[in-house]
């Protein structure tokens, strides 16, 4: 069953076409990342997923309804002045939950990233991944059918990188919501996705598709598993020849 | 070891600046109508302490009545604007015309529409043109200035545009309305005293007032220990503002 699709889409801005024509197709509990050069549009894509952004031509599928998508931006993106629970409930307060309910769902969805006992801390006083990990709680308080990552860890380390792609793979067990996300970084879409789709700009197309083999969550040393380490280089070299065409 | 030198250095320069004025009076033969030696000031300042005191107190209420009017009607106009385009488009220009007529032009036309039994009406008044300007653009600048990524999020969640303002644009603007609140009690201050310069003899007994009565009977050192009262009052309300600015930003980042 399709969550969201991109129907022959294209996108032009005033200095030209920024994306497409391009057609993408995400299916139910299906995790999809989208790799390429900056400018390639796949920020656009992720927001015309998100019906932040509408295209100029082709449509756009969707069948979550309002609060059933859920965007992660590359920045933790918190209210520096609210608490990590009022962060993570803000989504249940703009659609009027009653707030104790709110707040009961928002310790659930922070104690689901590992934050529990940081309930009250404000953004502020918290590392850049336990601030990344509100915001992740923030996208998942509403069980979200359609969770959308734009470059969720390119601002952390490589440790927290990693923890947090494996927290992301566990919490996507949980509920199965589909998850599309925009990275660079090849390792970490062949890790998380189900399918990489590789993109090249000028404008922005999808210049290849190559489903990962292997298990989700990914089990412990799947860095060096030889299909994984395959499915590396292809999207390396999918990416390359992208770039130089 | 730096914090002492902070207070030493302009409390010396100081001292050394009295001491040389002090001198020069005496050794001059300066007339006191003319200039008056620091210790005359001191003095002056000595006698008419209670009276200036008491002035002091009905300008800086003035002042005060002031800010808190200009803030109310500053934030409220800067809510509209951010509420309505069109609002925003009819607003902004008018509120460009306030901050750039001179306060003391406008002050012999409240006066008379405040009456002449009211001046204290005309001097808040006035001193709400002056403090208005800088609430109004710090509050507009507040608002526009959200995290553009938090909007996209308010539109994800379907926010309306209420809820856009009240809880991601107005608590957005409070670094910048704390900003705005601090210069605009400075200028609030201005305001009134040279509202009271409008005003003349009808006007409240202030500060300004006690300046131009001495002034009018060459009583020069209870002129100046008049404006060393006004400026004290003036240092301690920055003070008092500084300290409610980092307070406030303290608690709004949480830390």
């Amino acid at each position: 069953m399709t969550v969201a699709a991109l129907r022959h889409v294209e996108v032009d801005y005033a200095r030209g076409r920024a994306l497409g024509p391009v057609d993408l197709s995400v299916g139910a509990g299906e995790i999809v990342a989208l790799v390429g050069p900056s400018g390639c549009g796949k920020s656009t894509a992720l927001r015309l997923l998100a019906a932040l952004e509408a295209p100029t031509r082709g449509e756009v599928v969707r069948t979550p309804g309002r609060g059933e998508t859920a965007v992660v931006f590359q920045a933790p993106t918190l209210a520096p002045w609210l608490s990590a629970r009022a962060n993570a409930a803000l989504p249940l307060e703009l659609a009027g939950v009653p707030a104790a309910d709110a707040r009961r769902r928002a310790d659930q969805a922070l104690a689901r990233v590992g934050l529990a006992g940081a309930e009250t801390a404000r953004p502020a006083q918290l590392s850049g991944g336990m601030a990344m990990r509100v915001s992740l709680a923030r996208a998942l308080v509403t069980n979200p059918k359609l969770l959308l990552l734009d470059e969720p860890f390119a601002a952390l380390d490589e440790i927290t990188r990693r923890a947090l792609a494996d927290d992301v793979l566990t919490l996507w067990a949980a509920t199965k919501p589909a998850i599309v996300f925009v990275t660079h970084n090849v390792e970490e879409a062949v890790y998380m996705a189900g399918r990489v789709v590789v993109m090249s700009r000028g404008p922005g197309r999808i210049a290849g598709v190559f489903p990962v083999e292997g298990p989700l969550p990914r089990p412990p040393g799947f860095r060096t598993d030889a299909r994984f380490r395959r499915t590396v280089e292809e999207v390396s070299a999918a990416l390359a020849e992208g770039i130089a065409a | 070891m730096r914090r002492l030198a902070d207070i030493a250095a302009p409390l010396a320069l100081t001292l050394l600046l009295l001491a040389g004025w002090e001198i020069a009076c005496r050794a001059l033969a300066v007339p006191v109508y003319f200039l008056p030696p620091p210790s005359a000031v001191a003095v002056a300042l000595a006698q008419n302490l209670p009276v200036l005191g008491d002035a002091a107190w009905r300008t800086l209420s003035v002042a005060l009545i002031a800010l808190v009017v200009a803030s109310l009607i500053a934030q409220a106009l800067a809510i509209l604007t951010a509420l309505s385009p069109l609002l925003d488009r009819a607003i902004r220009p008018l509120a460009s015309v306030v901050q750039v007529t001179p306060v003391v032009a406008l002050a012999p036309l409240v006066l008379i529409w405040a009456g002449l039994d009211h001046p204290e009406r005309a001097l808040v008044a006035l001193a709400v043109v002056v403090a208005f300007f800088p609430i109004f653009s710090g509050a507009t600048a507040g608002l526009r200035a959200a995290d553009p990524d938090l909007e996209r999020l308010f539109e994800l969640y379907g926010a309306s545009r209420w809820q856009r303002v009240a809880r991601l644009r107005l608590p957005s603007a409070i670094p910048f309305l704390l900003e705005g609140h601090k210069v605009g009690a400075g200028l609030s201050l201005i305001g009134a005293v040279v509202a009271e310069f409008g005003a003349g003899s009808g006007g409240v007994r202030g500060l300004a007032w006690q300046i131009l009565d001495a002034g009018n009977k060459l009583q020069t050192a209870r002129m100046i220990a008049a404006l060393v009262v006004l400026g004290a009052m003036g240092v301690a309300l920055n003070a008092v503002l500084e300290a409610a600015q980092r307070a406030g930003l303290r608690w709004w980042r949480g830390r």
